[in-house]
Order: structure tokens, then C-alpha cells, then sequence
């Protein structure tokens, strides 16, 4: 909302710099955006066009004689446009303008063109940063009084405010002149709605009825015969267009004027163009089209409120005219309508048009009826002045409900009190609500009565009327205090907590973390290898685009997307992880919302290094990584070939805890030569794991960790070279191992199957620990139980002592 | 060398072998000349072993005197003996050393090093203040129902309101024929979901995910992280939630940030408040300060005073508590805290970006 402070004045004193000005709105609640200053042109002044001649070198140029009262001057132009006694706007040489062939602010000089020299120039709107246009000079009014400074005439200070929903009243001059008036102790001037009707009674010439009451709750008309239609006397051009607002002609230019006035807009009908002397407000009828203002033919459907005549519609009610009855050169009769519609309605009908106008944004928040009469005066009034004719006698005025009553809202020192935190005299509480325009009745020294205003639409409790107070007073008044009550016990959640450990964990194992969105495409999901067609993903219905328009049920996509957006910066490594969730669709609920952890490596495992070369991170660094996180977190798992078409044949591990029943915590393996294939990924393999948060929270132990005994007896070691069938797994050798009598650990530390080892075989070598709590164990003993443990893996798994 | 030839033992001849033998050490550079030395005197047929052997043919009184010179003597050699060892230790260390210098500038065997992103990194830090304050860090779902998302909040359907949060709708429809799920706008939506599920008092904070149907800018992403806070009570004031707010900006941004509350619109709250902080990059000065757009403040958060619709959704009774609600974006704090000038970089998940963290 554009508010020129030329306006402004109008209604209010301003007697503070506009800088000042726009803070105290601004910490109001009423946020300046910005303070567009136009002028600062020093050397510019309003100059007058004495003859002009073409320039004798050029057929585009022409050499004008210019005056500006004191001085006179030839002057080379180039605009088409420039004419013998026009006012100008003339830019002496020394005036500082911007060069619209550098771009940049220069000094002017008097310079040759085409050989004759100019001393001086006109200036178009560009050069005076006044608009885009550059493609005339700008012609100022007759009466624009010679060799006044261009600041003192054009110059001005606009307000640009960011008003917020609540406050329709703020999208008037006049509501911010109340706002000024409260904050700066002034009065605010009312504007002038009285007129002489000159004309005969306006029932006899329209008959106006509302058919919805639920839809229009006022409807106001007055009319103007006799207009000539034409441009806007200038102030009136002045004003719209600093308002951000094209002029149009004097009887349309009235109608913005008066709304950017008051918030009441208001829509002039060539009246001659109108079937039977009627108006009629109604639903629109299925099948109804109206071409609009703009041009584009609508097709209605009944919950859009057209004012039609004894036909058709003529306008769309609240939203916009009807190119039917639109007002054109030839207009001489204007029917004026001023009204209030619903506001939900009217939303609901720019949305379903998706046509949003100055109109809709006004009444969708609710108008009050009280300001329909009031700019139907003021408006019949301007279009009389501006364009003429005699106004009919008396107006229509269709109050279809209950008059509406003001608004009352009663606020205690009780209440305000115990909201603020402080205490505001009764004094002071009027003196703050009567300045905003509210009147206020006494109940009592800790109760007042308050009338609400009809523009402010947005006070309804007693809670808006604190507000009102202090952000008036300013919240600086209130104290800044400490929270006193008490401290509520912590509210414990353990999903929200294991999530943030797991992202601990493996930062610290050297995984960065990374956050993707959690939209994801058709097509990525199905490079994948996800199935798409269960019914469990959720799509979107308005996404931003194709490749945002699902919710992801896995972090697959998610993660190799990222790998193959950073393979071009270098060759890695890449450890990257992401704890995010993910959505399955349930019937008639929200999704499941679940937490998952997944991580991807890939390319170098080190930085290429002068030290030694690494080779390529593989499928044991990601379950390295994986064992680690479930080490730190006390979790005992199993792991156990897994096939699916994501990961590649024989290289996935599915993830089973060892307590919670078995249940599966995730997956690690290598992706399939072909989804990486897909997602044309370069370096090879690509090691991922993922676990279901969820699953692995049920899988931590309850208790705390147990601390069991040091032994303080040596350990002996013994190394067991075993010849295993190639299908034994390492996991099934270190169970029998492990849970055998005396051993403590033991450590795999070579694997061979080639060279020496019959075919169909392999061999494993470990070095078993021996160890006792209460002893040191003989020589024989541990023998023994070595013994003992190479029976089992004989009798279990067929192995055999490497020879 | 001196054959070992046996001496008569006196005092003279121990003074001229301990001489002799501190002499010739003084001049030995390897530790097999040492060796060799120590076995020509200090061994089993060394000359000062042998002259102490020949002690026995001493009268008494003579062989007191000399023994205890000959042990003195001993133990000088020993001493001399370990000294020059340590001295030609040193030597060759030295020596070693300069021959194994490494270049110490050469980069180390590399260590993988992660890193936490640096939105959890804000959003663990904004939390992490609150919780010292006594408020508890909870989430909620991301896909939500207009209910919570929006009328639970004050904002009823057909509010212009609603113009404040473009929406993401989810492809559902209920019985009605309605679509009433979206991925929520901000967090505040566990406002009504927190106050349901317990009685005041309450004061937690709800960092996540938010999403936006708009498009993206270098200020602008459709999916942001916001944390939401609320505290309820009988009593809870509006100078306290200055006052709490007031203690997060100096605890987040330093005791020397001065911080300003003015009037703000939310529909969810009344009075609403918009706080801000003096621009860091200009001191508040403001006059061609990019950060602030010439203003000296910069915006931190929205907050304001539950609204007491809010509040008697729920079933609390608005006559009897009170209480403040807050919202503020993790990215837009790290942007001012580290000068990141494009939000979309958070998400964009370049590894450059987020490696600086």
C-alpha cells in the first residue's frame, strides 16, 4: 500500500521527518517497507515550450525554444512528443540526472548534437526516476506555474507499508491518517461528502433489488447525468498515480481515488447501457459467461454474485465490472454503486476465478456497511466535480439485513493487567483509544465500555483492545521480566533424542551429514527400484514441480541424488548420511510419519594422499560404520545374506537385532551395478545402509550398560588356521568361537581360499583369546580347549586345521 | 692402550691410573671404544681390578687406606664412563636426527572427518537455550490436518489470513469430498496437539521441517526448518515473554545485541510481536547496510501472546491462563550468524557448503 504523504496531509498534520514517521508506524504494528523519496533534482524546473523546429541535421531531433520565466534557451529533443506551449519538465545545464545511456547519475553539460548545441534538456520520466517510461517527454498541466522548482512541484514522500491481514484499515489513506494522528497526537480532517442534488428523484429512473441477502448486505447507488467523459483534472491523476494507480478517466479515476480513500470500493455503470432501469443481485445462473474489464469471457457458476440487469449479468459483484456496461467516451449517464459484500464469499469467488483484484482484497476481509453510504457521497460528489452533470435526487440504499450495530467490546484493567504484566491508568487507556478514533464509556474506574470505529474491522475481543493500548503506548513500556511459574517437568522424547545420537555417532565416524528435501519424483523412486504401485506412497495435489510431487517412503533416491550432484567436484570420498523421515500412506489417517538413518560411500576412501593409495570404499567400510553406530549404541545384531533388486546380487546384508524378537533394523550392502546405472553414478561401488530408527529404538537395551570384571589373570593366545566349505559364513565360525568355554575374543585376521586350499574350500585364521577371572590358565588347560573347540567346528561346520 | 700388567697397588699409582684412565675416556668417540676401555680397567682382568687384587699383599693399615682409594677410584671411572656414554648418546642422536628429519609441513595420513549439517547445528543451538530456560524439545508430524495446521490456530477457513501461508496439500480427500491434509506451514500446529495431550503448566519448544507452496529466492525455500516455542500458565505475562525472549537473543547473539519488540500480526496470537536485534554487520547504524536493508534491525522472530481462541480450543479456559507463543527460522539465524547470502544453499546439499561448518 502506497501512502504519498502529499495525500496524507490531506486528513493529518505530518510535523516529523518521514524517516521518523515510518518507525513509529513500523513499531506499531503498521510496517513501513520502504520511504520512496522522489526529487532531488536540483537544477530542474517547470519550463514552458516557446516553438520548436525541426533540427536541420536530423529528422528524428528538433531544436526547442524554451523558457522557464527568467531564462531562455535552445534546447535539442528527440521526443516525439514535444509540442509549441507545453509546461516541462527542464533540466538546466549543471542539473544532476541519470544518463539513460550509462546508467549513471551525471552532472549535465552543454554539449553539441548534431552540431547545434543543446543547453539543456526535457525530461522524460526515466530520467527523473519517476517511472520506466522513456519514450516522450513528460507534459506537465497548463497551470503548472512556470520556473518553480521541479522538487516543489513533483517531489514527494511515499510511504510504502506492508500491511498486515488484520488491518483492512491500513489499506486506506484515511485509516493510516488515524494511525499518524494517534501516534503523533493530531486530529484527523474528515473529507467533504456534501453535494447539491440537481436532478429528479432516482426511483424513477433505476429500481434496484438484491435476490441474495446472504451475499450482499448493502447495496447504495446514486446517479450523475449529463458527464463528459475525459482525463482526470491533474491532482486527481497526481494522487492515483503516486498510489501505484494508472488515471483512466475522471469518472473511473473518482471511483479508485475513493476507495484508496476510504477502503470502499465502488463501481461506475454507463447507465444507458443497462436493460430495463434494473438492477438485479443475484447468484449467477449455471451457464452464465460475462466478459470482464479485462476481457476475458468468465463462465459463472452459482456461487459467483453477479449484479445483472433485467438480463444479464453486468458485473461480477465485489470483484469486477462487465465489459457489457463499462464506461466509455461516449457515457453520459453514471449509475454509481456502492456496497458491501460477504467476505468469504468474495474470496472464495477471486479464488475460484483466480482473479484477485484491489476490489477483493478490500471486501474479503469484511467491510463494515456503515462505509458504503459514506463513499457513495463522496465519490457522487467528485464525479460531479470532475466530470460533471447533475446528480439525481435522494440515492437507493438496500439494507437487506439488520443494521448492522456498531461493535462494542468492553475491556477491564483486570484483564490488562494480567496480560501485560503492568498496569495502565484509566487515563491513559482512553486517551490511547480515543485517539485511534474509539469512543470510550466509563463503568467504573477498572471498566470501560468501547465503541469500535467503522473502519477498523479487526477489534472484536478484549484481548485486540490491549493491543490497541500498547502497542499505542509502545511496547517498550511494558518490563521485561523473568517466567516465575514453575518449571514444568521435561517431556522425554526418545525418537526425537536417538535421532540426534545417531547423527553424533556418525559425524564422529566421519560421515557428513546431509539434509534433502523430502519430495521426491516418480521416476527417481522408480530408478530406485521402490515399488511405486501399493498405494503406500502420497502424492501431492498442487507441487511446485514433477520432480517435488511425492512423499518419499525411502531415503534411497535421497541420498544417491545427493552422491551424483557432488561426483563432479572431485573423487571423493564420499561418506554422507541423513537422518530425515519418511511417509507410508495408512487409510483414512495421516501418513506414518518414521525415522530412518541412511548412509551412502562411495570413490576414494582416503584423499588422494603422497602416503599410499587407498583404493575405492566398499561394502565393508559402510558395514564398519554400521557396526560402530550399533557398538556405540549397545545394540546386538546378526547380519544375513539379503537379496533384493536395489542391492547387488549376493553383496546386502539384511540388519536383525538379536533381541526384539529378531526384528529387521535395516540394511547395508552395495547398490546394484544398475540403479547406480540409473542414477549415473561414477564411482564404483556404492556402499548404502539404512535403519529404521523406530525399529532401532525398540532394540536398545533398557537397562543401563552392566559392567562386567577385568580379568586380572593374562590371557593366551592361540591362532586357529581353519579349512572351511566355501558356503560356511564368517558370522557362523564366530558363533561357535565365541560361546565356547574360555575363549574371551577372537580376531579374524586372515582369509585365503586360492593357492594351497582345495577347491570349494576356504580358509579362515583367527587369534583366540583364552582367559580366566579366577586364574591363570595352564598350558593344558587352554590346550584342552582348544582341543575341544576344533572338535566342534569339525563336528558343525566340517572345518579342518590348515596343514 | 696400557697392557694389563698387575701394579703395586699405592696411592700414587691409583691417582696416575685413575689419571690416565679419565685421560684416555675423554678421547673416545664410539661405544666400542668404550667398551674396550672398560673392560682394559674396569674388567674382570682390568688394571684397576687387578691392582685391587694385589691389595691382599698390603699390611693392614695400608690396605684400608689404599682399598678405600682404589673403590673411590672405581667409582670415578664409573661415573666417567656413564657420563661419556650419555655424551656420545647425545652425539649420535644428533647425528640420526639430522639424517631423519622430516619435513613437517607434509600433509598427515588423512582422517575422515564428518560433520554435522549446519541447520541441526542452529537448531541444536536455538534448543539447547531454550532448554536451559525449562522448556522441553518435542516434534510433531510433518503432514498434518488443516485442523491443526490452521483452525486450531485461529485461522478458519476462508480467512484471508490464510494468504500468509501458501500451502502444500496432500492428494486426499475425506467422506466430505474436503482436502484437509497439507504438509504443515511452520511447527506451530503442535501448539493445539501439545495443549491437547496435557495440562499447564507447559513449556516446550518444536524444532522440524515446514513447507511452503512458493517459489525460491536467495531469502526464500518452500521447505525451511522453523522452531516453534510455547509456555501456558496461570500468570505467564507478556513481560515475560519479553523477558524470555530478551534472554534468548543475548544467550544466542551476545550480551552487547540490543533487542526490539514491536507490533506484529498472527492470527494465533494477541498482542503479536515481531522481535528483532541491531544489525550486527552496521551496528544499527542501517543507512546502506545490506543485512538490514537500511533499517539497523533485523528481524528474529514472530511471537506474541496466545490468543485466547486458541486457548478454549484446546478446553484451557482463557479466563484462567495465559501464556506466549514464538516462531523462528533456524536458517535465517545461521544466515546472519555465518553471512550465508542464498538459503537455497542449505538444502542444495553441495559438499563445498557444507564442509565449511
Amino acid at each position: 500500500m502506497k501512502v504519498p504523504l502529499s495525500w496524507l496531509r490531506d486528513y493529518v498534520d505530518v510535523n516529523l521527518p518521514a524517516k521518523d514517521l515510518a518507525h513509529r508506524l513500523t513499531m506499531a504494528g503498521v510496517e513501513v517497507g520502504e520511504v520512496l523519496a522522489t526529487g532531488g533534482w536540483s537544477g530542474c524546473f517547470v519550463g514552458q515550450v516557446l516553438a520548436v523546429r525541426p533540427h536541420p541535421q536530423a529528422d528524428r531531433l528538433s531544436l526547442c525554444q524554451v523558457t522557464t520565466g527568467t531564462e531562455q534557451m535552445e534546447v535539442v529533443c528527440g521526443a516525439p512528443n514535444v509540442a509549441t506551449d507545453q509546461k516541462i519538465c527542464f533540466a538546466k545545464v549543471g542539473a544532476n540526472l541519470l544518463n539513460t545511456h550509462t546508467g549513471k547519475h551525471e552532472t549535465l553539460k552543454a554539449a553539441k548534437i548534431r552540431g547545434v548545441e543543446s543547453q539543456g534538456m526535457i525530461c522524460s520520466e526515466l530520467e527523473l526516476g519517476l517511472g520506466e517510461d522513456h519514450s516522450g517527454i513528460i507534459v506537465l498541466p497548463e497551470d503548472a506555474p512556470l520556473g518553480t522548482p521541479l522538487d516543489e512541484y513533483l517531489g514527494d514522500t511515499v510511504l510504502d507499508l506492508e500491511v498486515t491481514p488484520n488491518r483492512l484499515d491500513c489499506f486506506s489513506i484515511l485509516g493510516v491518517a488515524h494511525e499518524v494522528a494517534a501516534l503523533t497526537g493530531q486530529v484527523v480532517r474528515e473529507p467533504d461528502g456534501y453535494y447539491a442534488e440537481e436532478g429528479g428523484p432516482i426511483t424513477d429512473d433505476i429500481s434496484i433489488s438484491v435476490a441474495d441477502p446472504d451475499l450482499c448486505y448493502r447495496y447504495t447507488a446514486s446517479l450523475i447525468s449529463g458527464v463528459t467523459i475525459g482525463p482526470s483534472p491533474q491532482w486527481l491523476q497526481d494522487r492515483l498515480t503516486k498510489a501505484g494507480f494508472r488515471p483512466i478517466n475522471n469518472v473511473v479515476d473518482v471511483t479508485n481515488f475513493v476507495m484508496l480513500e476510504y477502503n470502499q470500493p465502488l463501481h461506475a455503470f454507463d447507465y444507458d447501457l443497462l436493460k430495463d432501469k434494473t438492477i438485479i443481485v443475484r447468484r449467477a445462473k449455471v451457464g452464465e459467461t460475462l466478459v470482464t474489464l479485462d476481457g476475458i469471457e468468465r463462465k459463472l457458476s452459482d456461487r459467483v454474485l453477479v449484479i445483472a440487469d433485467s438480463n444479464d449479468p453486468i458485473g461480477i459483484g465485489g470483484v469486477i465490472g462487465g465489459a457489457n456496461s463499462e464506461i466509455s467516451g461516449s457515457t453520459t449517464r453514471v449509475l454509481l454503486e456502492s456496497a458491501t459484500f460477504d467476505g468469504y464469499n468474495n474470496r472464495e469467488t477471486a479464488q475460484e476465478l483466480r482473479l484477485r483484484t484491489e476490489a477483493t482484497l478490500r471486501f474479503e476481509k469484511g467491510l463494515r456497511s456503515e462505509l458504503a453510504l459514506i463513499a457513495l457521497r463522496r465519490a457522487t460528489k467528485l464525479i460531479q466535480e470532475s466530470a460533471g452533470g447533475r446528480i439525481s435526487a435522494g440515492i437507493i440504499d438496500v439494507f437487506t439485513g439488520q443494521p448492522q450495530e456498531t461493535q462494542k467490546v468492553t475491556l477491564t484493567a483486570e484483564r490488562l493487567n494480567r496480560v501485560l504484566g503492568m498496569e495502565f491508568g484509566a487515563e491513559t487507556v482512553d486517551r490511547v483509544l480515543n485517539s485511534l478514533g474509539f469512543s470510550t464509556h466509563r463503568a467504573g474506574p477498572d471498566k470501560v465500555e468501547v465503541d469500535v470505529p467503522y473502519w477498523r474491522n479487526d477489534i472484536n475481543i478484549e484481548e485486540d483492545l490491549i493491543e490497541e493500548v500498547v502497542r499505542i503506548a509502545g511496547y517498550d513500556s511494558v518490563p521485561t521480566t523473568a517466567l516465575s511459574t514453575p518449571i514444568p517437568s521435561q517431556r522425554p522424547d526418545s525418537g526425537r533424542k536417538l535421532g540426534e545420537t545417531v547423527k553424533d555417532e556418525l559425524a564422529a565416524t566421519g560421515l557428513q551429514e546431509v539434509i534433502n528435501y523430502p519430495l521426491v519424483s516418480l521416476e527417481d523412486l522408480q530408478k530406485a527400484e521402490w515399488p511405486t504401485n501399493s498405494g503406500e506412497t502420497l502424492r501431492l495435489s498442487n507441487s511446485l514441480n514433477v520432480s517435488e510431487e511425492w512423499l518419499r517412503p525411502t531415503l534411497r533416491p535421497s541420498l544417491l541424488g545427493t552422491l551424483a550432484a557432488n561426483q563432479g567436484h572431485g573423487e571423493g570420498p564420499f561418506r554422507l548420511f541423513e537422518v530425515g523421515r519418511v511417509f507410508l500412506a495408512q487409510a483414512n489417517d495421516l501418513p506414518d510419519e518414521r525415522q530412518v538413518v541412511a548412509g551412502i560411500l562411495a570413490g576414494q576412501r582416503s584423499e588422494a594422499s603422497w602416503l599410499e593409495s587407498s583404493g575405492a570404499l566398499d561394502f565393508f567400510d559402510a558395514k564398519g560404520v554400521v557396526e560402530a553406530l550399533l557398538e556405540r549404541l549397545g545394540v546386538s545384531v546378526q547380519y544375513e545374506p539379503e537379496e533384493s533388486p536395489f542391492f547387488h546380487p549376493g553383496r546386502c546384508a539384511v540388519i536383525k537385532a538379536e533381541n526384539a524378537d529378531g526384528a529387521t533394523l535395516g540394511y547395508v550392502g552395495e547398490v546394484h551395478t544398475l540403479v547406480a546405472d540409473k542414477f549415473d553414478l561414477r564411482p564404483r561401488p556404492v556402499s548404502f545402509f539404512e535403519i529404521s530408527l523406530d525399529q532401532l529404538l525398540q532394540a536398545i537395551p533398557d537397562t543401563a550398560r552392566h559392567f562386567s570384571q577385568i580379568s586380572r589373570f593374562p590371557a593366551a593366545t592361540r591362532d586357529l588356521a581353519l579349512v572351511l566349505p566355501g558356503n560356511v559364513t564368517a558370522a557362523a565360525v564366530e558363533g561357535i568361537i565365541n560361546r565356547h568355554r574360555m575363549v574371551v575374543r577372537a580376531e579374524l585376521f586372515d582369509i585365503y581360499s586360492g593357492e594351497n586350499v582345495e577347491p570349494g574350500t576356504k580358509s579362515l585364521a583367527y587369534h583366540v583369546y583364552f582367559q580366566a577371572n579366577d586364574r591363570t590358565l595352564t598350558t593344558e588347560e587352554v590346550n584342552r580347549s582348544l582341543q575341544g573347540l576344533l572338535r566342534s567346528l569339525e563336528q558343525e561346520l566340517g572345518a579342518s586345521l590348515r596343514g | 692402550m696400557t697392557q694389563p700388567t698387575s701394579e703395586p697397588p699405592s696411592s700414587q699409582t691409583i691417582e696416575r691410573l685413575t689419571r690416565e684412565a679419565v685421560d684416555e675416556l675423554s678421547k673416545l668417540g664410539t661405544y666400542e671404544e668404550l667398551e674396550t676401555w672398560r673392560v682394559a680397567y674396569l674388567g674382570r682382568r682390568g688394571r684397576l681390578t687387578l691392582l685391587l687384587r694385589g691389595l691382599s699383599g698390603l699390611d693392614i693399615d695400608e690396605r684400608r687406606l689404599v682399598g678405600s682409594l682404589a673403590n673411590e677410584a672405581k667409582g670415578t671411572l664409573e661415573q666417567n664412563l656413564e657420563r661419556r656414554s650419555a655424551e656420545i648418546d647425545g652425539a649420535e642422536l644428533a647425528t640420526s636426527a639430522s639424517q631423519d628429519k622430516l619435513d613437517v609441513t607434509l600433509p598427515g595420513r588423512t582422517t575422515p572427518v564428518g560433520r554435522l549439517h549446519p541447520t541441526t547445528q542452529i537448531v541444536r543451538e536455538i534448543c539447547g537455550v531454550f532448554s536451559d530456560l525449562g522448556f522441553s524439545v518435542v516434534e510433531g508430524p510433518e503432514v498434518e490436518w488443516d485442523h491443526y495446521n490452521f483452525e486450531m490456530l485461529n485461522i478458519p477457513r476462508g480467512h484471508p489470513a490464510r494468504d500468509m501461508w501458501n500451502t502444500l496439500w496432500v492428494d486426499y480427500q475425506n467422506e466430505a469430498g474436503e482436502q484437509p491434509m497439507l504438509l504443515r506451514t511452520h511447527t506451530s500446529p503442535m501448539q493445539a496437539r501439545v495443549m491437547e495431550s496435557s495440562r499447564p503448566p507447559i513449556r516446550v519448544v518444536v524444532p522440524g521441517k515446514c513447507y511452503r507452496y512458493e517459489a525460491t529466492d536467495a531469502t526464500h525455500e518452500w521447505h525451511f526448518y522453523q522452531v516453534e516455542g510455547l509456555a501456558v500458565d496461570e500468570g505467564i505475562t507478556f513481560a515475560d515473554l519479553k523477558g524470555t525472549l530478551y534472554e534468548f537473543a543475548r544467550r544466542l547473539f551476545g550480551e552487547d545485541r540490543k533487542v526490539r519488540f514491536r507490533c506484529d500480526y498472527f492470527p494465533f496470537v494477541e498482542p503479536g510481536v515481531d522481535m528483532s536485534i541491531d544489525c550486527f554487520a552496521c551496528e544499527g547504524e542501517g543507512d546502506g547496510c545490506r543485512i538490514c536493508r537500511d533499517s539497523g534491525w533485523i528481524e528474529i522472530m514472530g511471537a506474541g501472546m496466545v490468543h485466547p481462541k486458541v486457548l478454549a480450543g484446546v478446553g484451557y479456559d482463557p479466563e484462567k491462563y495465559t501464556g506466549f507463543a514464538f516462531g523462528l527460522g533456524p536458517e535465517r539465524i545461521a544466515m546472519l550468524k555465518y553471512g550465508i547470502e542464498d538459503i537455497r544453499l542449505f538444502y542444495a546439499n553441495d559438499l563445498r557448503f557444507l564442509r565449511q561448518f
